[in-house]
């Protein structure tokens, strides 16, 4: 690779995470700058919300439901299939009630966010919205960001109830394990750090996904071919940095709470 | 899409200067290009007041980043742009929704909101200025009678023709009275009487606003219609202007490769012995 073709690449490679850091920025900090859209907030929220609800719950129950399995299987050997509501609990409520949730919400709003945003981008909506004086980031990314984060918190909240619910439905009637035992366990073994880890990811989460649903949107280029592509790296690239991000929390957080 | 807070662009800010002699526009050696490639390079021009300046030049010349420019979607690269006695050439994105309030813009390819309806596209500066609803309805349907689409108020743009779609986007264009309007390209793409349709209210405009616009063209004889036409609020039509005469506040641009090849009158650019005006009008 010629050494002029390797320096246009890091320099377009900065200037994108340049203007996506530019544009995360703004569109926070729009919340204290008027005008406040607080209507399309709540469109937004219901749209992404309420919208995302079936998969979420879909997915936390069997998720739920699994996880009980793998763990009698595994716990059987020991004889200690009693805190199978242990594991699934922890399990559900640190990583994957919030990972899988933002990874299903990812799924869905990224694609969607950077679909509509790029549809808009490549037929001039996005210009005409300035020409007509109103700001794109105030009016199209920040209604997404706070009503992407307000609702990754409560999806996950309920992804994990219904995941604990999915575990005790495999362990109560597939493995016949005694039901209040499962979610007197389940409970027990919460601690306040463990908690506050699972709330606490879906809020990074739901900002990764709306800016970078977002940021690829209003960054499409190339007509209905572009919207495709920026659909596609809006999804992976929410994905990935999901997933290390938690990495992140969950060392740091262990490294303050110890667990 | 409804709003909650208050913000509209702050008018006076904006308001057009005084002095009635100043340019609207002064392009002062503007050049912009994009990716290493120049598209438009040292741009220097005047559009005086009530005047109508027509842009014309093959596809990839530079009509539309110009057009751009003067309603600061775009920053060039060097030169200096000023609207209505304002520089707006490095102005942050915030100011210049305020240098926006008194400019009108017709997108190439309408840019209509398609999740609004036709009410809402029109009505949508109005929505952003808080105004009573029962005002908006009443200028939105002004807007859409001048373009004769009040009956389609409540369509969505994918339910409206490409003329149509042009058509509404005129009255969005217009609704707030701007004092400037840019077309781009307003009649690419359609059939030659949805075209005439087209230039019919452009003249219809500026005959009854006297308002300064810029219009990019591929088409000469949209051209030609609007500097022999003018329109008669008697008849409600267009009709030719009498014994041959040409609109006095027309003038030509022609842009080929980033820079002007032409300046001029509607005579000066007939009369013109360069071989690209040449081959172009031929």
């Amino acid at each position: 690779m010629p050494f002029n073709t390797i320096d246009q690449f890091v320099k377009k490679n900065v200037l994108a995470v340049q203007d996506f850091a530019i544009l995360s920025l703004r569109s926070a900090t729009n919340l204290f700058r008027r005008p406040l859209y607080v209507s399309d907030i709540l469109i937004q929220a219901d749209l992404i919300g309420f919208g995302s609800l079936p998969i979420v719950i879909l997915t936390g129950f069997f998720t739920g439901g699994v996880l009980a399995l793998q763990s009698a299987s595994a716990l059987s050997q020991f004889g200690a299939t009693g805190i199978t509501g242990q594991l699934v609990s922890l399990s559900m409520i640190k990583e994957l009630g919030p990972v899988l949730t933002s990874l299903m919400v990812s799924g869905r709003n990224a694609s969607g966010m950077a679909s509509e945003l790029g549809s808009m981008q490549v037929t001039e909506q996005i210009d005409a919205m300035r020409a007509l004086g109103t700001d794109p980031t105030k009016k199209l990314v920040t209604p997404r960001l706070y009503a992407t984060i307000i609702m990754s918190f409560f999806l996950t909240i309920i992804s994990d109830g219904i995941g604990i619910a999915g575990g005790a439905f495999v362990a109560v009637f597939m493995l016949g394990q005694d039901g209040s035992q499962y979610f007197h366990t389940a409970y027990q073994v919460l601690r306040f750090p463990d908690v506050l880890q699972g709330l606490v990811k879906p809020l990074f989460f739901g900002t990764i996904i709306a800016t970078v649903g977002c940021y690829f949107g209003m960054t499409t280029r190339g007509g209905t071919q572009g919207v495709g592509r920026s659909t596609t790296q809006a999804v992976v690239v929410a994905s990935v940095l999901i997933i290390a991000i938690d990495f992140v929390i969950s060392r740091f957080m262990i490294g303050i709470f110890g667990r | 899409m409804s709003i909650t807070t208050p913000t509209a662009p702050t008018i006076d800010e904006a308001a057009p200067q005084p002095d009635p002699n100043a340019p609207v526009i002064t392009f002062d050696h503007v050049s912009i290009g994009f990716e290493g490639k120049k598209v438009l390079e040292d741009i220097s021009f005047t559009v005086s007041r009530g005047e109508t300046l027509i842009i014309l030049g093959p596809a990839g010349g530079g009509k539309s980043v110009l057009m751009k420019l003067c309603d600061g979607l775009l920053q060039p690269d060097s030169g200096n742009i000023t609207v209505f006695g304002r520089e707006i050439s490095h102005l942050k994105e915030e100011e210049l929704y305020s240098a926006r309030a008194h400019i009108g813009m017709v997108f190439q390819e309408s840019a209509l909101f398609d999740s609004l309806t036709v009410r809402d596209n029109v009505a949508y500066r109005l929505i952003e200025e808080h105004l009573p609803d029962e005002e908006v309805d009443r200028r939105v349907r002004e807007a859409l009678r001048f373009v004769e689409l009040e009956d389609k108020i409540d369509m969505f743009p994918s339910e409206l023709s490409g003329g149509m779609r042009r058509r509404v986007s005129i009255a969005r264009a217009i609704i707030s009275g701007p004092d400037l309007l840019l077309y781009d390209s307003p009649t690419a793409g359609l059939d030659p009487i949805t075209s005439t349709t087209i230039v019919e209210l452009i003249i219809k405009q500026r005959d009854v606003s006297h308002n300064t616009a810029l219009l990019i063209t591929h088409r000469l004889q949209d051209a030609f219609t609007l500097v022999s036409h003018r329109y008669n609020e008697q008849t409600k039509a267009m009709e030719p202007l009498p014994d041959g005469e040409l609109d006095q506040n027309t003038r030509f641009i022609m842009l080929n490769e980033g820079h002007i090849v032409f300046e001029g009158t509607t005579l000066e650019f007939i009369l013109s012995n360069d071989p690209f005006i040449r081959d172009y009008l031929s």
